[in-house]
């Protein structure tokens, strides 16, 4: 099996620091996209296995990205977890609808989303 | 003269008129009309002036000195009151399409037939010997210009006359069943014919003063020297008492108002009740300019031609005769026949629509209601009827005045009969200013004052003239009725001392008005008297039909009202008239009936529909134009097979419609006021949503704020927790994250905790007098080390010399600092940023502008940009830069200072922020000397 290549996407550095010491940490492939654009560009290059996508950021938010995702038939694969501040129940709708396998509202338990992203990833 | 010439000249002057008649009927058509002015509404009226004045006060002055003048000073002194009399009448016949004297008395009380027959009776007794006074006058004067006392008698020359008349009556004046439509023809022509009368008289009058004699001076020294004319110069050597006076002025007002012919010029003809303004005084001016040459010709006449058996009457006449001035006699007796047979015109056909309406179609209305089947027909033939016993009363009317000229009326003087007439028509004061200004009036008092009245009237006027050889024995005046002396007609019930008009004034009102007055308050009224009583004296009160108590009841079906109205008005005007309604009442008639012109009537299910109480009231006032108020609503009673509605069913529906007027009037107040009210809530409630979103939006904000730094403090801490082998630096790197977000938290948390302070308005300004430049360069100090690092450009342009701010020290450091790294992080990357801030003094404040090169701020959004957390409106997209808080706390403590923050920007332009504070605090004096906290404004802290 070979190593997963994750996608992450946040225009908060510390944010994606702490993500990227702890997928590396298990041993993932890391990618890393600082807003919406550059996300778009990294799917669109490379084939993820999975995707952290946050929601709010400056250009394209992260539901835009999600849906184009899912129009992408290389990309079928792919997994999605949201990674958002925003949690109301229908920002959570929204993310869901938009395509995304899990919405986990932000501040986030480090060993949850690990879990999660393994049993994702083992689908 | 010649007697062709004169009769040439008199058919000549009837065909002029026929002619002025003809056009302006003509020109009313063609709706310009010749009439539509004030001064022809005056001219008309003085109709007033009869022949009676023409040749009779001559005649009274010869005798009686000045007190013909009374017979038009009591006009004069009336006309004044017309604005509030006349036009209350007038306003009541339009309303009510009165169209004469018995039309409103009967109408007034209950709509009586009987009294409307009594009034008739009586004016057709009391005017017809006027009218043969007028007859008389016009073959009299042809006498004297022919002087022809053989051959054609004066009589023929009188039945002339009457019928020449009587023609041109019944072609003007009644051409049309509807008497409410005006007679343009007529009332020009009588309007002509003043004209006419007044100025042959002047012309006579200047002649006789200024020809004959020497001027007015010279008249009254020759009269002077004669005894028999000096004692005419004082009232009382004339022979004139007080009491006369009073009863002359009293009876030429009530004549000047009720007087037939007077009713219909002055209400029945009237255009616009605002002619009156302008008749109020023309009117009276017209009298005393017709009256200015009576004495001098009246002296005159006694002068030259005193004792040569002269009537003082033809004087007029016999003055240019005499001196041989023939055409100036023409000219005047041509006046003459103006005031007579203007007089006699008018006069008959108000006379004729009277008799018409209240003693024949009374009758024929009650002898064909019985029969429902032949209704229409007998309709159809009521309103053909109706416009020939119109014709048919002209000519009784003339042939009355004839006959009374021939039997009697040769031998009495003017003026005597004039005021016998007067004194008839004066029975109906009572009943008329009661009848407009107290409800308490009843057709009984009504009917049993004017019988009263009428009767004494009689007795005492009317008996003595027809007292003498071959007619009733003297002894009446001298011994009483049977002998009894209480029953004299000069001194009944033993008065004497008055004189003979007085006398019979004075008791004909004592019984009219007391039995008026008594009967009213002795019986109660009927409902319908009640409700007649309302519309009458409160018709200044009432605006239209709808406001007027709905009087029927009745379930009519519509067609049969139609098929009333067609054979009357026909079919033209029935339409028209039907249309008229709907458009007033579209309410009134069901929609599938407002095609008149194409209902057959009578078709099936049209005669389901009732129709509507209004539509009934409405058409009763039409065929009231027609018929007389009594006359429609038996009519309309027949057709609606409705009873009379009683006494209490109309107490009822006066009160109830009172009551719903007014309770509709209070309703439609506080539905306007509520409606206010719901406005003001919707309004208040719109603010408090708007309120209530934006501090939803601002809380989710806020803690979406807060979630940032949470999250890398939580997974950092996490990470460190679960990695106790982590290498040094990563270790320290990750807990030195760890601190400057937490730090961020802070400030985020204070942020947040500021802009809710000002919000709330507890915030209290710490004013002193502050020097801008040392605030800014200290401002720049603490952003000075971050743009150099970003290699911007720092340029300051403060004066020190610009005057001292009332301001917070701290918070004016915020607004510069927030303003200062705004433009510090909208620079562009790379070495091209430059800022420039820069102050100058206005009149009453400072301005600061601070500059940036970045990438400016599109128009649309320059507002938005001060709103807390901008970039909430945009949903998930985040605004790069700041926590979104800085620009609102930055406006808010501008704001506080009372000043005013703005931004002139253009995409890619850099923007430009601009601050003016004001230097002098308003509600406070200079801060300078006064360094309190200055209490927060409402509307400062409520604005967002």
């Amino acid at each position: 099996m070979k190593t997963p290549h994750i996608l992450l996407v946040d225009d908060e550095p510390n944010i994606v620091m702490s993500l990227e010491f702890l997928m590396r940490k298990n041993g993932y492939q890391v990618g890393i996209a600082r807003n919406g654009t550059e996300a778009l560009a990294a799917i669109h290059d490379t084939l993820y296995d999975l995707v952290l996508l946050d929601v709010m950021m400056p250009d394209v938010d992260g539901y835009q990205v999600c849906r184009q995702l899912r129009e992408s038939p290389s990309c079928a694969q792919t997994k999605v977890i949201f990674l958002s501040a925003k949690s109301q129940p229908t920002d959570v709708q929204q993310g869901y609808a938009a395509g995304a396998d899990l919405y986990i509202p932000k501040p986030f338990s480090t060993r949850q989303l690990m879990d999660k992203i393994r049993d994702l990833l083992s689908k | 003269m010649n007697r062709l010439l004169v009769l040439a000249f008199s058919f000549g002057y009837l065909a002029l008129l026929f002619g002025v008649a003809y056009a302006a009927e003509h020109r009313s058509a063609g709706r310009k009309s010749l009439v539509a002015n004030p001064y022809v509404y005056a001219l008309s009226m003085a109709v007033y002036c009869t022949a009676w004045t023409y040749y009779g006060s001559v005649g009274r002055a010869a005798h009686q000195g000045l007190s013909f003048v009374g017979i038009y000073l009591g006009p004069a002194v009336m006309a004044p009151a017309w604005w509030l009399v006349l036009r209350k009448i007038i306003r009541v016949c339009r309303q009510q399409r009165l169209t004469s004297i018995a039309d409103f008395i009967s109408a007034r009380y209950g709509k009586s037939a009987a009294l409307g027959a009594l009034v008739t009776v009586v004016c057709v007794l009391g005017v017809v010997p006027y009218i043969a006074l007028q007859i008389k006058a016009i073959s009299s004067s042809y006498e004297v210009l022919t002087i022809s006392s053989q051959g054609v008698g004066a009589s023929s020359t009188a039945l002339f006359t009457a019928g020449a008349l009587a023609a041109f009556t019944i072609l003007f004046g009644v051409r049309s069943v509807e008497a409410t439509e005006r007679h343009e023809g007529v009332v020009l022509a009588v309007a002509v014919e003043s004209l006419v009368k007044l100025l042959a008289f002047l012309l006579l009058g200047g002649f006789v003063t200024f020809r004959l004699f020497g001027g007015f001076a010279d008249v009254f020294d020759q009269a002077a020297a004669v005894p028999a004319l000096q004692r005419l110069f004082t009232l009382g050597g004339a022979g004139t008492s007080g009491a006369e006076w009073f009863t002359l002025l009293v009876l030429s007002m009530s004549a000047v108002l009720l007087l037939p012919r007077q009713f219909q010029v002055s209400v029945v003809e009237n255009v616009d009740e605002n002619h009156l303004r302008k008749a109020m005084w023309l009117f009276p001016l017209y009298m005393l300019v017709i009256n200015l040459f009576v004495l001098p010709i009246a002296f005159g006449g006694m002068l030259r031609l005193g004792g040569r058996g002269f009537d003082a009457d033809t004087f007029v006449l016999a003055l240019p005769l005499a001196t041989g001035h023939s055409w100036l006699a023409l000219l005047t007796y041509l006046g003459g026949l103006s005031a007579a047979s203007s007089m006699i015109i008018v006069e008959t056909i108000a006379l004729s629509v009277m008799m018409s309406n209240h003693l024949l179609m009374p009758l024929l209305v009650r002898g064909g209601a019985g029969q429902p089947a032949r209704q229409r027909r007998w309709f159809a033939y009521l309103g053909q009827v109706a416009l020939e016993s119109r014709r048919l009363a002209v000519v009784l009317v003339l042939a009355l005045a004839y006959g009374y000229y021939v039997v009697i009326g040769r031998q009495l003087p003017l003026v005597n009969t004039g005021l016998v007439s007067f004194a008839a028509v004066a029975q109906f004061v009572p009943a008329v200013l009661g009848g407009l200004y107290w409800k308490g009036g009843t057709r009984r008092g009504a009917t049993l004052g004017l019988l009263a009245g009428f009767g004494v009237w009689f007795f005492t006027l009317v008996l003595p003239t027809v007292v003498g050889p071959g007619q009733l024995p003297t002894s009446i005046l001298t011994e009483g009725v049977g002998g009894l002396s209480w029953l004299r007609p000069g001194a009944l019930l033993g008065l004497e001392g008055l004189d003979y008009l007085s006398h019979g004034l004075f008791w004909s009102w004592f019984f009219n008005i007391g039995l008026y007055v008594g009967a009213s308050l002795a019986w109660p009224p009927t409902a319908l008297e009640l409700r007649q009583a309302d519309v009458f004296v409160d018709v200044f009160r009432r605006r239209s039909l709808a406001e007027e108590v709905a009087g029927w009841q009745g379930q009519t079906p519509l067609p049969d009202v139609r098929a009333l109205l067609l054979g009357f008005l026909g079919k033209r005007r029935t339409d028209q008239a039907l249309r008229a309604f709907a458009e007033r009442f579209p309410d009134a008639l069901p929609p599938e009936s407002q095609d008149f012109s194409s209902q057959a009537p009578g078709t099936g299910h049209q005669a389901l529909t009732a129709a509507d109480p209004r539509l009934l009231t409405y058409a009763e006032k039409l065929l009231a134009g027609t018929l007389g108020p009594a006359s429609a609503r038996l009519l309309l009673a027949s057709v609606a097979g409705a009873e009379e509605i009683s006494y209490e069913n109309v107490v009822g529906i006066l009160k109830e419609s009172q009551q719903l007027l007014e309770a509709n009037r209070q309703l439609q107040k506080q539905r306007r006021q509520l409606q206010r009210l719901t406005d003001e809530l919707q309004l208040a409630y719109g603010q408090l949503q708007a309120l209530d979103q934006q501090k939803d939006e601002f809380l989710y904000t806020v803690t979406h704020e807060l979630r940032t730094p949470l999250t890398s403090i939580r997974a950092l801490a996490e990470i460190l927790a679960d990695n106790p082998d982590l290498e040094v630096e990563e270790r320290e790197r990750f807990q030195h994250t760890i601190s400057r977000e937490a730090e961020r938290l802070t400030r985020l948390i204070s942020l947040v905790l500021d802009l809710e302070k000002y919000e709330s308005g507890q915030t209290q300004l710490d004013r002193t007098p502050v020097a801008l430049a040392d605030v800014v360069h200290e401002a720049a100090d603490t952003v000075a080390q971050l743009a150099r690092e970003r290699g911007i450009a720092l340029h300051l342009d403060v004066p020190a010399s610009l005057p001292l701010l009332p301001a917070d020290r701290d918070r004016l450091m915020q607004v510069l600092i927030n303003l200062l790294s705004n433009a510090v992080k909208a620079c562009p990357p790379g070495r091209a940023g430059r800022i420039l801030v820069q102050a100058w003094p206005t009149p009453n404040a400072l301005l600061l502008s601070v500059e940036d090169n970045g990438k400016g701020i599109a128009l649309d959004q320059q507002n938005q940009i001060f709103d807390k957390f901008f970039q909430a409106q945009n949903q998930s997209l985040r605004k790069p830069e700041g926590s979104g808080l800085g620009l609102s706390i930055t406006k808010k403590i501008v704001e506080l200072h009372q000043g005013r923050i703005w931004v002139e920007s253009a995409p890619d332009q850099g923007a430009r922020f601009f601050v003016e504070l004001p230097l002098v605090v308003l509600g406070n004096q200079l801060v300078a000397a006064a360094p309190q906290p200055l209490p927060l404004s409402a509307d400062l802290t409520t604005k967002h």
